[in-house]
């Protein structure tokens, strides 16, 4: 048996006993906690410029290499990490029934996410935000969409805020925020709505490169996490690993990696956030 | 339960989707059997037309069809299918949305027709010529009205298939059921199971009695030979 036919058994094992583990009711440690050995699943966006990009097998963004960071601080290498993606509404669902550790994947903290999964972090505060054309005046916050067209993604939280807080603006959903980002170029639609983070990623794509600027008028607070599951003994310990990640400044060097070609850098106030207090 | 029906608005969604549903399954018979009787006609032309459209829509999934109708009349060409005041957008996508489903479940009723038509002996078309009919007076007196009281079962599935196919356009944002959903799952994941069970109870009720409907309807309306 080939040394990575005994990984896969040894990986598969974790699994079946985790599933094992999880029916009983004192659940015992199903993470490999103390790290170096078998491997770290880890779950992220797969389509999102910037934050988690598969490009080829090749993973890149901020979310990928803030996971790649906290890897190395637990014990584990880079090809240790078995990544699979993790779409928003299965992120919760892949975590309660073991199919990965943890997951970095524009993952915002709030209440109800709690009830079922822990969270370590936050490592970044993010904030909606508005793209628009580069030569577009017009918008400079919230305030000013009266009467615009703004796209966002159907059903996302972006999305719900605005048609609550601001029903003078009319809402364009897509599945995607690439093809808002379409409509924007196509002049369709005025702004595009979401994340500062994920705006930024978008404006700093290649194809897209100068055309649109992020306003950087923040008008939520987005507190990103890393899911962890409920049984899990790694949340604390993740939390000390991204301390030290801002503290020796890995996370500087991986924000301005990943957003600095979109001229973005987070909102000051609220960063760098200091992690903790969302475990359990 | 309730309060998820009451928070997402979840009946305006409901009626949404029956909307669609409604407009797309007439808009669809319409095309459908305009379709039908070029495929059916002696003219070559017509019937390599009727038979592209079928070919190129029924093999073309739904989602694409629904995104390329947002994407490529309103995005890219500029056309304006609705008025600009304030439900503009809505208009928009609502129209665009049915205008995809139409022309997606056109191809699919065109050839329950053709079913519905091979359940004639070829006997009765060859009298209805040999007595003098033209085409048009086969077609309106000898075969349509016997295709389409043998197709009810397979319109009626088409029907079903169109009532559920509906979700999709939750692709360019039109608010229906699914729409409800996705936004349920974003907000009140931690009940996920009654999210889908409602859903599920939801398109049952909706499709439940058309399947009744349309096994009682074909057997009441099917040509007894």
């Amino acid at each position: 048996m080939s040394k990575k036919n005994m990984l896969r058994l040894a990986a598969l094992t974790a699994a079946a006993a985790l599933a094992l583990t999880a029916c009983g009711d004192d659940a015992a440690d199903p993470g490999t906690g103390d790290g170096g050995e078998g491997t770290l699943r880890i779950g992220t966006k797969y389509d999102q410029p910037g934050l988690g990009l598969d490009e080829g097998g090749t993973m890149s963004g901020f979310d990928v290499d803030v996971a790649k960071a906290v890897a190395e601080k637990l014990g584990y290498s880079e090809d240790q990490i078995e990544w699979s993606e993790s779409p928003t509404p299965q992120r919760e669902s892949m975590l309660e029934t073991g199919q990965v550790d943890m997951i970095f994947a524009t993952y915002s903290i709030t209440d109800t996410r709690k009830e079922k999964v822990q969270f370590a972090g936050p490592y970044l505060v993010a904030g909606q935000d508005l793209l628009v054309k580069a030569d577009d005046d017009s918008i400079t916050g919230p305030q000013d969409l009266e009467g615009k067209l703004l796209c966002s993604v159907s059903g996302s939280t972006p999305a719900e805020r605005v048609a609550e807080d601001y029903p003078g603006v009319q809402l364009q959903e897509y599945d995607t925020y690439s093809l808002c980002v379409e409509a924007l170029a196509g002049g369709r639609v005025d702004a595009l709505t979401t994340d500062d983070t994920i705006l930024a990623g978008y404006a700093a794509q290649e194809q897209w490169a100068g055309q649109f600027k992020v306003v950087g008028a923040p008008f939520s607070e987005e507190l990103y996490g890393v899911g962890i599951p409920k049984e899990s003994d790694m949340c604390e310990q993740v939390n000390e690993a991204l301390t030290e990640l801002y503290e020796d400044g890995t996370m500087d060097e991986i924000i301005d990696k990943n957003f600095g070609p979109a001229g973005y850098t987070p909102a000051p106030g609220t960063n760098p956030p200091t992690p903790g207090g969302h475990c359990g | 339960m309730l309060e998820l029906i009451e928070r997402f608005d979840f009946f305006s969604a409901v009626w949404m989707t029956v909307k669609l549903t409604l407009w797309a399954a007439l808009g669809s018979l319409i095309l459908g059997t305009f379709i039908a009787v070029l495929r059916l006609s002696p003219i070559k032309v017509l019937q390599w037309a009727g038979s592209t459209y079928v070919t190129v829509f029924r093999n073309t999934p739904l989602t694409v069809v629904v995104v390329a109708a947002n994407l490529v009349i309103w995005n890219q060409l500029g056309l304006e299918v609705a008025a600009r005041n304030a439900t503009y957008l809505d208009d928009t996508n609502f129209r665009l949305a049915i205008l995809a489903l139409v022309a997606y479940h056109a191809a699919f009723v065109c050839e329950a027709i053709r079913s519905g038509v091979n359940t004639i002996p070829v006997g009765q078309a060859e009298a209805a010529r040999s007595i003098g009919l033209t085409f048009g007076q086969n077609l309106r007196h000898i075969i349509l009205p016997q295709a389409f009281r043998g197709a009810v079962t397979p319109l009626g599935n088409v029907l079903i298939a169109l009532t559920k196919n509906t979700t999709v356009v939750t692709a360019i944002g039109v608010a229906q059921v699914s729409h409800a959903m996705r936004r349920m799952i974003e907000f009140r994941s931690d009940v996920l199971f009654t999210v889908f069970g409602l859903v599920a109870l939801t398109f049952i009720v909706l499709t439940l009695p058309l399947g009744i409907l349309t096994g009682w309807a074909s057997e009441k309306l099917a040509v007894k030979r």
